[in-house]
C-alpha cells in the first residue's frame, strides 16, 4: 500500500523545508536563546549570592554596631564606676585631712591653752607672792611694832627650825 | 488546560457535526458510506485540501501542483484543474493502481507512468507552514533575548522556556554529556518539529489536520538525519566497534559476521525511529477516524436512530482519544528526541 511506501516529492520537501529550519533555528534561535537563559540563570545565581553576601555584611555590621555599643556602654558604666571612686577617695582624703588639720589645730590650741595657763599661773603665783611678802610685810611691821612681839616670834621660829632638823 | 480541552471538544463537536450534515446530504443519492476510502483520504496526501462537502459538492482549497514528465518537462498548475477526475496536459490523478490518488501521465508507450512530483501537496503545506511557524515563534523570541538577556520574558517565552529547558536539561545533557553544545540545535528542532506537526495534525480545520508526522516521508527523514549526524559524529572508538568488534576472532575473521549485525544494528535504530513515530501518529488519527465512522456504519445499515445512539458511545471514545493524542503527541516527541540523542551519544563513546 502506498501509505508505507516513502514519496519522492514529500521527502524532498520534507529535506528541504527541515534543513532550511534547522539552520534558521540553529543559526539565529536557540544558540541565543540558551546563552541567553544560561546568562540569566547564573545572574539570578550571582544576585542571589550576592544578596546573601550582603544578608550576611549587614548581620555583621548590626553585630559590630551592637558590639560597640555595648563597648561604649561598658566603659560609660566603667568611667561612671571610676569616678564614683575617686569621688569616694578624694572626699575621704579630704575628711582625713580635715580631720588631721582639725586636730592639729586643735591640739595647738590647746598647748597654746596650756602655755598660756602656765603663764597665767606662773603670772599668779609672782603676784601672789609678791602681795604675800607684802601684806607679810604690812603685817610684820604691824606686828612687831612692841619688842615682845618681837622676841616671842624669833622664839617660835627657833622652835620651828629645831623641830625641822630633828637628827642633826 | 482546561480552556484548552474545551476549545478541542468544541473543535471535536463542530468537526462532527459538519460531517454528519455533509454525509446526510450526500446519502440519498450517493453510493454507500465507505469508510476505508474516508480514512485513507483524511490519513494520506492529497493534492487539495478538503473542507467538506455541501449538496454534493465538495468544499475544498486546491494547491499547487509542480511536476517533471520524464518526456515534456516542467509543468505547475493549479491542482483544480485536475482533481474533479479531468485531464490537464495530460495529467491526471490516478484512480486504483499503483498509484492511486497520485498524479500520473501516458508516456509514449501508452503505459501510465508517474512524473516527478514535488506538487505542494496537502502535507507539504502543513510541513511548509509548521516550519514558518516554528521560525515564527523562535526567532521573534531569540530576537528579544538578545536585546534584553537579563529581561524577564512574557507568558508565551516562559512557556518555550519551560521546554527548551526541560529538554536540554533531561534529555540532551545526559545523554551527551558535555558535548551537547554542539548537538542541541539539531534535537532541539526535531522536538518542536514533531511536537508542532502533531498537535498541528489534531487540529481538524482547515490550515491544520493534515497527518504529517504520521506519513513515512517525514519520518524518514528525520531518522535518516539522525542516522547520518550519529554516524558522521562517530569516534573512532565506535567504528571499531562496529567494524571489528571485541568478539572472538572466528565471528570476524573470514566470513565478518558480527560486523555485519553490527551494521545491520546501526541501521535498525533509525529505522525503529522512523516507525514508531509514524506508527504511533498513524494509529492515533486512524481510530479517531474509525470511532467517527462507526457512526454512519451504523447510521447506514441500521438507520439514522441507531447512529445517533452510537454516535454518543463514539463521540466519548473519541474524546478519550483526542486526549490520549495529546499526551502521545508530546510522547512521541520526546521519545524520538531522546532516542536521538542516546543513539548520538553512544557514537560519541571515547576510548577507557
Amino acid at each position: 500500500m502506498n501509505l508505507f511506501l516513502p514519496d519522492s516529492g514529500l521527502v524532498i520537501w520534507m529535506t528541504i523545508a527541515f534543513l532550511i529550519l534547522f539552520i534558521v533555528l540553529a543559526k539565529f534561535a536557540w544558540p541565543v536563546i540558551l546563552k541567553s537563559i544560561t546568562s540569566r540563570q547564573e545572574h539570578i545565581a550571582e544576585s542571589l549570592r550576592k544578596a546573601d553576601e550582603a544578608a550576611k555584611a549587614l548581620e555583621s555590621l548590626n553585630e559590630k554596631g551592637a558590639k560597640i555599643i555595648a563597648d561604649a556602654q561598658a566603659e560609660q558604666l566603667k568611667m561612671v564606676q571610676e569616678t564614683q571612686a575617686l569621688n569616694k577617695t578624694m572626699i575621704e582624703e579630704a575628711k582625713a585631712k580635715a580631720e588631721a588639720e582639725a586636730a592639729k589645730i586643735i591640739e595647738a590650741a590647746r598647748e597654746q591653752i596650756k602655755s598660756d595657763k602656765e603663764n597665767a599661773i606662773k603670772e599668779l603665783r609672782k603676784e601672789v607672792a609678791s602681795i604675800s611678802i607684802e601684806m607679810a610685810e604690812k603685817v610684820l611691821r604691824k606686828e612687831l611694832a612692841n619688842e615682845q612681839a618681837q622676841t616671842s616670834y624669833i622664839n617660835t621660829l627657833l622652835s620651828e627650825m629645831d623641830k625641822n632638823t630633828p637628827a642633826s | 488546560m482546561k480552556r484548552f480541552l474545551n476549545i478541542l471538544l468544541i473543535a471535536l463537536f463542530s468537526f462532527i457535526s459538519v460531517s454528519v450534515f455533509a454525509e446526510e446530504q450526500d446519502s440519498p443519492e450517493s453510493e454507500p458510506f465507505n469508510a476505508k476510502d474516508v480514512i485513507f483520504s483524511h490519513i494520506g496526501d492529497a493534492y487539495e485540501y478538503h473542507i467538506t462537502e455541501i449538496n454534493g459538492h465538495p468544499i475544498a482549497i486546491p494547491l499547487l501542483v509542480i511536476v517533471r514528465s520524464a518526456e515534456r518537462g516542467w509543468f505547475v498548475f493549479g491542482a483544480s484543474k485536475v482533481v474533479h477526475g479531468d485531464t490537464y496536459n495530460g495529467f491526471y490523478i490516478a484512480k486504483g493502481g499503483n498509484y492511486d490518488g497520485k498524479i500520473v501521465e501516458l508516456n509514449a508507450a501508452g503505459e501510465e507512468v508517474r512524473p516527478f512530483d514535488v506538487s505542494i501537496t496537502r502535507n507539504v503545506f502543513a510541513l511548509l507552514l509548521s516550519c514558518t511557524i516554528l521560525i515564527l515563534i523562535f526567532v521573534p523570541m531569540a530576537r528579544k533575548y538578545k536585546k534584553n538577556p537579563l529581561g524577564v520574558p512574557s507568558k508565551g517565552h516562559n512557556m518555550m522556556e519551560a521546554v527548551i529547558l526541560y529538554i536540554e536539561d533531561d534529555v540532551i545533557k545526559p545523554a551527551l554529556g558535555d558535548q551537547y553544545l554542539k548537538y542541541s540545535p539539531y534535537l532541539l528542532t526535531v522536538f518542536f518539529f514533531i511536537l508542532l506537526n502533531n498537535l498541528m495534525g489534531l487540529i481538524p480545520f482547515f490550515p491544520f489536520g493534515a497527518n504529517l508526522t504520521g506519513n513515512i516521508s517525514v519520518t524518514l527523514v528525520l531518522a535518516v538525519l539522525t542516522y547520518l549526524i550519529t554516524n558522521i559524529g562517530g569516534t573512532k572508538c565506535y567504528w571499531k566497534d562496529v567494524l571489528w568488534p571485541d568478539v572472538p576472532l572466528f565471528l570476524k575473521a573470514p566470513i565478518p559476521l558480527m560486523p555485519i549485525i553490527e551494521i545491520i544494528s546501526t541501521l535498525t535504530k533509525p529505522i525503529a525511529l522512523m516507525i514508531r513515530l509514524f506508527a504511533n501518529i498513524f494509529a492515533g488519527h486512524m481510530i479517531i477516524l474509525v470511532l467517527i465512522c462507526l457512526i454512519f456504519i451504523f447510521s447506514s445499515i441500521m438507520g439514522i436512530a441507531v447512529g445517533a445512539g452510537v454516535s454518543v458511545v463514539s463521540i466519548a471514545f473519541s474524546l478519550f482519544m483526542y486526549c490520549l493524542e495529546l499526551l502521545v503527541a508530546f510522547i512521541q516527541a520526546y521519545v524520538f528526541t531522546m532516542l536521538s540523542a542516546i543513539f548520538i551519544g553512544l557514537a560519541r563513546v571515547k576510548e577507557e
